[in-house]
């Protein structure tokens, strides 16, 4: 049996936490998610993080896999410009974001579920606010999947 | 509890499927998880996860204790597969991956989960919901293992030669230093004398030594070690193969000229700045008087007695800090450049040697004289300097009256914004330091540039001389705003670096890179040009073709993974399979 992963035990069936995954980079976005928890902000724990070594990597299959899966909204947390393999790591991660976005409307789903931001390695704050905000969107929008 | 115990239910290794046979162990990280998380839960939880043999909580998996009972469990339980959910994965992977190698798992079918950095510490008000999320990340952390497949680092001979480019003070100090420490070098410079900026230079502080002599003195080091081959007016224009056996091409005499190829195990790259160059009016630029401290410092140097301007004797200057530095008046570059206020207040100093009665006014934002830089300061101050504070918002601004003498206005933070008019016989714009104009060499050698345009190392702390590209070192101004003693001590890490790569003759490189499976790729060609670091190619046999990817030369970024239409490429460590698990794996919670 299974339940959204912030519903608290017992919690009413109505309550929504909604579910974001995201995926980091391992040198730089991660680090910056990490500083975030030693600073001790604070942010929804519907919200989960897959590191890969860098988000032009993302098959945008598995972003739909995560709606399949019964997430809310997934979160890209780019390199930005400070990629350290790809000097075009930023136009190809909007590539994959784009094909995810085009793949979520033809599924009758609001693109702007998939979000894309850079986030650098002490982008803490920067982060911490984009899940604030993007949990609220989410819990304005409603869940993504029914049931 | 103490560190030294493993807590532990009943293993459940009779209950297991057949399949793999994983440990997990969850770490109370003293109470930095514990407090937060109910980690006894999460191991309940996570038991009945298929492939589980061993389940525990320990105190602090980290210490040594723990890693031996790690260790004991691995090799009791014949564990194929290891996961430790503790913190964040920076700090030890390698820890935990060697554990596995001690314990004769293979380190790549560890995973180390974040329940510290990425789940306690940030859900510190919500107990159930930080504990149902670790149960979660574990969870995908096994899924991502019961994925893994054993795998070998790369080991590649080496050759014990390193390219150094650029003859300046970081480079001439790197070539000597590989030289003592038994390693050949090629030097290769693109002027026809080596020496670069501090060549120019006249006494520099501590010790009043000459740029120039301290130059020659490097040199002359060089000319005694016959392992040190230099090539002057020589430009690096190809690079094949890879760490550890880079074929490099180096044209010597100009454009047209001949090339010689030079077998290298490594490179380090220290090639050096441009001084900033304002833009014509900016500050005053391009009036007679307005001049940049390089210019100024080269007429310091050349003067023998009082300073003197075309002809004209220069009672006054105003030095004008932070142009083309830290956004002042508009620019861009956002840096500060470092060098320059120390720099500056030492050129002032020489000044007052030369004609104690010069008026020297200095215009600054904050005044950086920092470390053992201070007590220039303070001379400067007590030879008669002036040192007035602007805002940005309100950069001076440097005008010439209809007698062609100069004026600078400022807004003194000093004295309540007073406005004050400074007339001047020269006004020094403090330039600071811009990366070097090298595309040509960025694209042979794939070089990584942070945002600022200087070369980009993969770690300010642990890994500062490192580059990206395996093999490929950086030391001096090239990686950003430095001064000449803190450019040598660079160029001397990154001999340390090339040392440590080359000295044992061969080396390991992280097996995580893309792979294709033949079977699945058409040939269709989509991802030849979606690697910059030519790692990609078409293998071609009578029946078939297929896109292969070369270990050696993957960087094991992924780029090239969504590029292909079949899904043929996967990047090991993070395969389809992999992510797909841990995503379904996440989603999944008990209650």
């Amino acid at each position: 049996m299974t339940a959204p992963a912030a519903a608290e035990p017992g919690s009413s069936a109505d309550t929504f936490v909604p579910r974001i995954l995201v995926f980091s980079t391992n040198t730089i976005s991660d680090p910056g998610v990490d500083l975030a928890g030693s600073s001790h902000f604070h942010y929804s724990p519907g919200v989960n993080v897959i590191a890969v070594p860098c988000t032009s990597g993302i098959r945008p299959s598995w972003i739909l896999h995560a709606f399949d899966e019964g997430y809310d909204g997934v979160f890209i947390a780019t390199d930005g410009e400070e990629c350290a393999y790809l000097h075009d790591c930023a136009k190809r991660s909007n590539k994959v974001v784009q094909t995810a976005q085009k793949a979520l409307k033809e599924r009758g789903m609001d693109a702007s579920r998939i979000r894309v931001a850079a986030i650098c390695s002490v982008c803490a704050e920067p982060f911490t606010k984009h899940m604030t905000t993007f949990t609220a969107a989410l819990l304005a929008m409603g869940r993504a999947k029914a049931g | 509890m103490s560190d030294q115990t493993l807590t532990a239910p009943d293993d459940n290794a009779a209950d297991a499927p057949a399949g793999r046979r994983i440990g997990v162990y969850v770490c109370h990280c003293g109470g930095n998880i514990s407090d937060y998380v109910d980690v006894e839960k999460v191991v309940e939880d996570i038991r009945d996860n298929g492939d589980v043999i061993v389940s525990r909580t320990t105190m602090f998996a980290c210490s040594d204790a723990s890693q031996q009972d790690i260790e004991a469990d691995i090799r009791a339980n014949q564990l194929d597969g290891l996961v430790v959910a503790s913190c964040s994965p920076k700090l030890h992977t390698y820890t935990f991956r060697g554990v596995a190698q001690r314990a004769g798992l293979n380190p790549y079918e560890y995973t180390q989960v974040n329940i510290r950095e990425q789940c306690s510490w940030v859900h510190t008000d919500d107990h159930d919901g930080a504990t149902a999320k670790a149960t979660a990340l574990v969870n995908a952390g096994i899924g991502r293992t019961r994925n893994t497949v054993p795998l070998e680092p790369m080991v590649v001979d080496t050759v014990p030669h390193t390219l150094v480019i650029g003859g300046g003070i970081a480079g001439l100090r790197a070539a000597v230093g590989l030289a003592d420490i038994g390693l050949r070098v090629t030097l290769v410079e693109r002027e026809r004398v080596l020496g670069g900026w501090v060549k120019q230079l006249g006494r520099m502080y501590p010790h009043n030594k000459e740029g120039r002599a301290l130059i020659e003195e490097l040199v002359a080091q060089v000319k005694r070690r016959p392992s040190i081959t230099v090539l002057t007016g020589a430009e690096v224009v190809g690079k094949a193969g890879s760490f550890g056996n880079f074929r490099m091409t180096v044209r010597v005499g100009g454009e047209g000229a001949g090339t010689i190829e030079v077998l290298v195990g490594s490179i380090v790259v220290a090639t050096g700045f441009d001084a900033y160059a304002p833009a014509e009016g900016e500050l005053g630029f391009g009036l007679d008087g307005v001049v940049t401290l390089p210019q100024f410092k080269e007429l310091v140097d050349a003067a023998r007695g009082p300073l003197s301007w075309r002809g004209r004797p220069v009672r006054s200057v105003a030095y004008v800090y932070c142009v083309g530095s830290r956004g002042t008046a508009g620019c861009s570059n956002q840096y500060c450049s470092r060098f320059c206020c120390a720099s500056t207040v030492q050129t002032a100093v020489e000044v007052s040697g030369l004609d104690p009665s010069v008026r020297q006014f200095h215009l600054y934002r904050d005044m950086r004289t920092y470390g053992k830089f201070e007590p220039l300061y303070t001379e400067a101050r007590d030879k008669g300097s002036v040192f007035l504070k602007f805002d940005n918002d309100e950069p001076p601004a440097v005008a010439e009256g209809p007698d062609g003498r100069l004026t600078v206005t400022v807004r003194d933070l000093l004295t309540e914004r007073t406005e004050l008019a400074i007339p001047v016989d020269l006004v020094v714009l403090v330039t600071g330091m811009v990366p070097r104009e090298n595309q040509p060499l960025v694209d042979v050698l794939k070089l990584p540039k942070g945002a600022d345009g200087f070369f980009n190392e993969i770690h300010p702390k642990l890994r500062p001389v490192e580059t990206v590209v395996d093999g490929v070192l950086i030391a001096g101004a090239s990686q950003g705003p430095k001064t000449s003693s803190e450019s040598v001590a660079q160029a001397l890490a990154a001999v340390t670096q090339s040392a440590a790569i080359l000295k044992k003759g061969f080396t390991e490189l992280d097996p995580l890179v893309a792979i294709v499976a033949p079977e699945a790729c058409t040939a269709c060609g989509d991802c030849l040009t979606a690697c910059p670091y030519d790692a990609i190619s078409m293998h071609e046999e009578v029946d078939r073709h297929f896109a292969v990817i070369s270990a050696a030369n993957c960087k094991g970024c992924g780029g090239c993974v969504p590029m292909c239409p079949e899904n043929a490429i996967d990047l090991l460590g993070y395969t389809d399979a992999q992510i797909t698990d841990m995503i379904s794996s996440l989603a999944e919670v008990p209650v």
